[in-house]
């Protein structure tokens, strides 16, 4: 009991494989623009996880815990652009499903 | 090396020579550019106020190069202005340089000072001309192709006022141009001139030839002659300016640069100046040269009493070698000289090919046989044209030339021979033509062909000064008989133009059908039947005419008188022609006799001969102002030209000696001097030469008499003259049409080029052209095999890449789905395929 309640490294890898395959899925299946950054924003969280997990387990280091601040902050950068891009997608072609946006293959 | 001895032309810089051709040059340019301009702005005075004030400048210019020349020692009188070196390769050197020595002052002054009186007349005679300045921009730059043509210190210079002068014939000749007539002499005097240019250029080339010149001097090849030393014109200035006496000592000496120095030798012999200039040196280039002072130094050089460069020998000499990096080193050698005069071509002596085609140029210039056809129809120019280009000046070019080239002609009495009696023969030949002409110009022309010949005959015998002079004194006569004929034509003008006018208003056609042996055109205002006792409606235009022919015809006191005496006496007694003296004296007597009677005749034709008709006394004037001041003019030089330069040695022993003229002469023809001794001397008989003068005056008062006694009273001797005519009606038909020399020429020479003309241009249209058309179907069959690989090969090629390319594009797009979903599951599952391999391999 108390070995399972004791919370170690592989418990938060496994959350965070979950957490990306989670990701994953959501980016390779919705067609919801919205919703593909959503499962990007997952993938990019299941990362810092990983970081912040392995850097607790090593003695007299924060460099995991800084590199998951800057994913943070480079996600939250990345959600701004891409929502702006999608505001703009959706002003043209009236729709944000990833599919419609596909005219430059012509 | 006291022996060595050199007789140099001293020559003294004078910077402003240049000027005196300069001048006519920038009036021709500002009349021939600007011209019409001006002349429609400020009407006619702006045109000929160029032209006249351009020729007094260079009349200023040269009278004070004159004046300058006089100052100086009879031995140095040559002013040299170097303007510009022009070509220099190897021992070719022409400067742009002209010298004034006493020869070519003279004619400097008689070309600037006639041609400024004719300019003058000239406003008078063209003042209904239209192009009024085009005229004076030829007239102006023919005077300057003249100053080149004399002033010019080379060969070459001389060639180019040579062609310059030939060029304004030509202009001047066909100055009316709209009449066919005028344009074809125009064109006969340009051709047959370029006959005489042939000769011209070709005698320089032998020359320089002869004189060791060569395309390029080979090693070891430099020939006979040390070749002249190329200086820098500082130096050669610096040489020209230092003073020596006429004969001087020399002593030996040479300079060589490096690279000349493995080609040949080159060297100057140093002259110095035995007394009153010590320390003052004077050095004569011995080589190939176009210069005449050069070539008459080179020649005078003397060692042991022999010239080396005329007849051969040796020259001491002092070759100095300098090259970088070697020590200059001296050698002294005795130079062994082949001798100009020893050279020959397949056989024939080189100097006597050399004085041929230097005396074919002058025949074609100075219209001597056989190339004397184009003066007569000179005619058809302007009268002022005829009186400064085709009688006073560059018909006597020949007469200077072969008087400058004089120490070249001394050389070899062959072309001597030649010379003379060519000059002799065209004398009689032409004066004969004359004795029948009714076209007062026409008389004239043929005068002066005469007299031309006549100074062939004095420089043909090595009486260079008896020729100049009277090439001077006929200059003077001439001008004022062909302005004599120009005024009286310029009055029957307005006669010819008013019957003009009134067979017009009549409708009377022309009658193309007339012999003009036997009946005048009555619209011809040359004619001299249409003329007739002008002498009361034109008196000054015939007391002017009368002095001219009183000095052509060689009455005492007048000018002909002194010069065409001493010419005859000079053939008489020389010592040098091949052909006996007195033979060439006796035609030339018999042609002077028929000049008497030929220009008398045209004399009482035009004046006298019968009272004037009512039409002539309404419509023929006196000249204006212009015209006859000038004829004044020239009509008192001739009475004072002729005893104050050329009283005979004979009586003027009594008084100065030699006459002036052949005084002021010597320096130029000083080598002739040299060379016209012993055998070759002129033979001194005092009394047959005073025989020979009355005998003179004898045969001009013959022919005087005969023509007053036939023309001064038409109305007594007409039948007379017309039975003659009928009499002897084939030779005087044969002598009227001027021996048919033109005819003969006409069938041959002339037949013969325009055949050759006719060859040239069948092989033009059909080999050339052939040829040239044939290339041009080859580029073309050429041209599409390049185009077929070009289509097919270089086309294909790329054409195959980019369609391969369009090909797998095609095919490579249908992968692009555009679906972000598919993208990413592929990036998966590649992912998912490279984790694996990296596991399991």
């Amino acid at each position: 009991m108390s070995a399972i309640l004791t919370i170690g490294l592989n418990h938060y890898l496994l959350l965070s494989a979950a957490l990306f395959a989670i990701g994953l899925l959501t980016v390779a299946t919705r067609r919801n623009a919205v919703a593909v950054l959503m499962g990007v924003e997952l993938i990019l969280n299941a990362a810092a996880l990983n970081f912040v997990a392995f850097s607790h387990y090593v003695e007299g280091t924060v460099g995991g815990q800084v590199f998951a601040v800057f994913i943070i902050v480079m996600a939250a950068a990345e959600a701004a652009i891409a929502l702006a891009i999608v505001l703009s997608i959706f002003r043209h072609f009236k729709s944000i499903d990833a599919n419609d946006t596909s005219t430059l293959r012509e | 090396m006291e022996n060595l001895t050199a007789v140099v032309q001293t020559t003294h810089h004078f910077p402003w020579l240049f000027l005196i051709p300069l001048f006519p040059l920038l009036g021709s340019a500002i009349n021939g550019l600007l011209g019409k301009k001006l002349q429609d702005r400020f009407g006619k005075q702006a045109p000929h106020t160029i032209a006249i004030g351009a020729m007094v400048a260079a009349a200023t210019v040269a009278i004070i190069s004159f004046a300058n020349l006089l100052r100086l020692d009879a031995s140095e009188r040559t002013l040299l202005d170097v303007v510009f070196p022009m070509i220099h390769v190897g021992a070719f050197r022409v400067d742009m340089a002209f010298a004034l020595d006493p020869l070519s002052g003279m004619m400097a002054l008689i070309i600037t000072l006639i041609g400024t009186g004719i300019h003058v007349y000239s406003t008078g005679y063209m003042a209904d001309e239209p192009s009024y300045w085009r005229f004076f921009c030829y007239l102006n730059l023919f005077v300057f192709s003249m100053l080149l043509l004399v002033l010019g210190d080379s060969m070459i210079i001389m060639f180019f006022g040579w062609e310059g002068v030939g060029l304004c014939s030509y202009l001047l000749i066909g100055f009316w141009y709209k009449e066919k007539k005028n344009a074809t002499a125009g064109m006969k005097a340009f051709v047959v001139n370029r006959v005489g240019d042939w000769g011209f250029v070709t005698g320089a080339f032998l020359l320089f030839w002869g004189l060791g010149g060569g395309w390029s001097q080979m090693p070891g090849q430099s020939g006979q002659y040390v070749r002249d030393l190329p200086k820098t014109d500082e130096q050669v200035r610096a040489l020209d300016d230092q003073v020596s006496g006429a004969h001087v000592d020399v002593k030996t000496v040479a300079e060589v640069e490096a690279p000349e120095a493995e080609k040949g030798e080159h060297g100057m012999l140093e002259a110095k100046a035995p007394h009153g200039h010590a320390g003052r040196r004077y050095a004569v280039p011995i080589g190939p040269t176009v210069s005449f002072r050069e070539l008459r130094d080179q020649l005078a050089i003397t060692h042991d009493g022999k010239r080396p460069l005329v007849d051969g020998g040796t020259l001491p000499i002092t070759v100095t070698t300098e090259r970088p990096g070697v020590a200059k080193a001296s050698q002294q050698k005795m130079a062994q000289f082949e001798g100009l005069a020893n050279k020959t071509v397949w056989g024939i002596p080189l100097v006597f090919l050399i004085c041929l085609c230097f005396f074919i140029g002058a025949t074609g210039k100075s219209a001597q046989l056989p190339l004397y056809i184009w003066l007569p129809d000179a005619m058809a120019g302007p009268t002022p044209v005829s009186a400064l280009i085709h009688a006073a000046t560059m018909v006597t070019a020949g007469v200077y030339m072969i008087a400058r080239l004089n120490f070249l002609f001394v050389l070899s009495p062959g072309a001597m021979t030649i010379v003379a009696c060519v000059g002799a023969l065209t004398a009689l030949f032409a004066a004969t033509i004359g004795l029948f002409q009714y076209d007062i110009k026409k008389v004239l022309a043929y005068s002066t062909v005469s007299q031309l010949g006549f100074m062939f005959i004095g420089v043909g015998v090595g009486a260079y000064w008896a020729g100049v002079f009277h090439l001077l004194t006929h200059a003077l006569f001439k001008a004022c008989l062909f302005l004599g004929s120009g005024s009286v034509i310029h009055g029957m003008h307005h006669l010819t133009h008013h019957r003009e006018h009134h067979a017009h208003g009549h409708g009377h056609g022309h009658d193309s059908h007339r012999d003009p042996r036997l009946v005048a055109d009555p619209l011809d205002p040359q004619d001299m039947r249409n003329m007739g006792g002008l002498a009361t409606l034109m008196p000054w235009t015939r007391k002017t005419y009368l002095i001219a022919c009183w000095a052509i015809a060689g009455f005492p006191w007048a000018a002909g008188f002194f010069s065409k005496d001493e010419i005859l006496w000079k053939a008489f007694s020389n010592g040098s022609t091949l052909v006996p003296g007195w033979l060439i004296w006796l035609v030339g007597l018999i042609a002077a006799t028929f000049t008497a009677f030929y220009m008398f005749r045209s004399y009482y034709m035009t004046f006298y001969g019968r009272t004037p008709s009512a039409e002539h006394v309404e419509h023929v004037h006196e000249s204006p102002k212009s015209i006859t001041y000038v004829l004044w003019a020239l009509a008192g030089l001739c009475l004072i030209v002729g005893p104050v330069l050329g009283f005979p040695a004979l009586i003027g022993k009594l008084w100065h000696g030699e006459p002036v003229l052949e005084t002021w002469l010597e320096p130029v023809t000083q080598f002739t001097k040299l060379t016209l001794v012993g055998e070759r001397a002129w033979k001194e008989l005092p009394a047959v030469e005073v025989a020979f003068m009355l005998l003179s005056i004898g045969v001009a008062t013959l022919g005087w008499y005969v023509a007053k006694s036939l023309y001064f009273d038409l109305a007594a001797s007409e039948a007379r003259l017309l039975a003659w005519k009928s009499k002897y009606r084939g030779i005087h038909s044969l002598v009227f049409d001027k021996y048919r020399v033109d005819e003969v020429y006409a069938a041959t020479v002339v037949q013969w080029f325009r055949e050759f003309a006719d060859l040239f241009a069948w092989i033009d249209t059909h080999v050339i052209d052939g040829a040239v058309n044939m290339m041009g179907t080859i580029s073309k069959g050429v041209a599409w095999f390049n185009s077929a690989i070009d289509k097919y090969l270089v086309d294909g090629a790329v054409n195959f890449v980019a369609d391969s390319v369009i090909f797998s594009g095609g095919r490579l797009r249908r992968l692009q789905t555009g679906r972000i979903n598919q993208y990413l599951l592929g990036v998966t599952a590649g992912i998912v395929v490279i984790v694996l391999v990296a596991y399991l391999v």
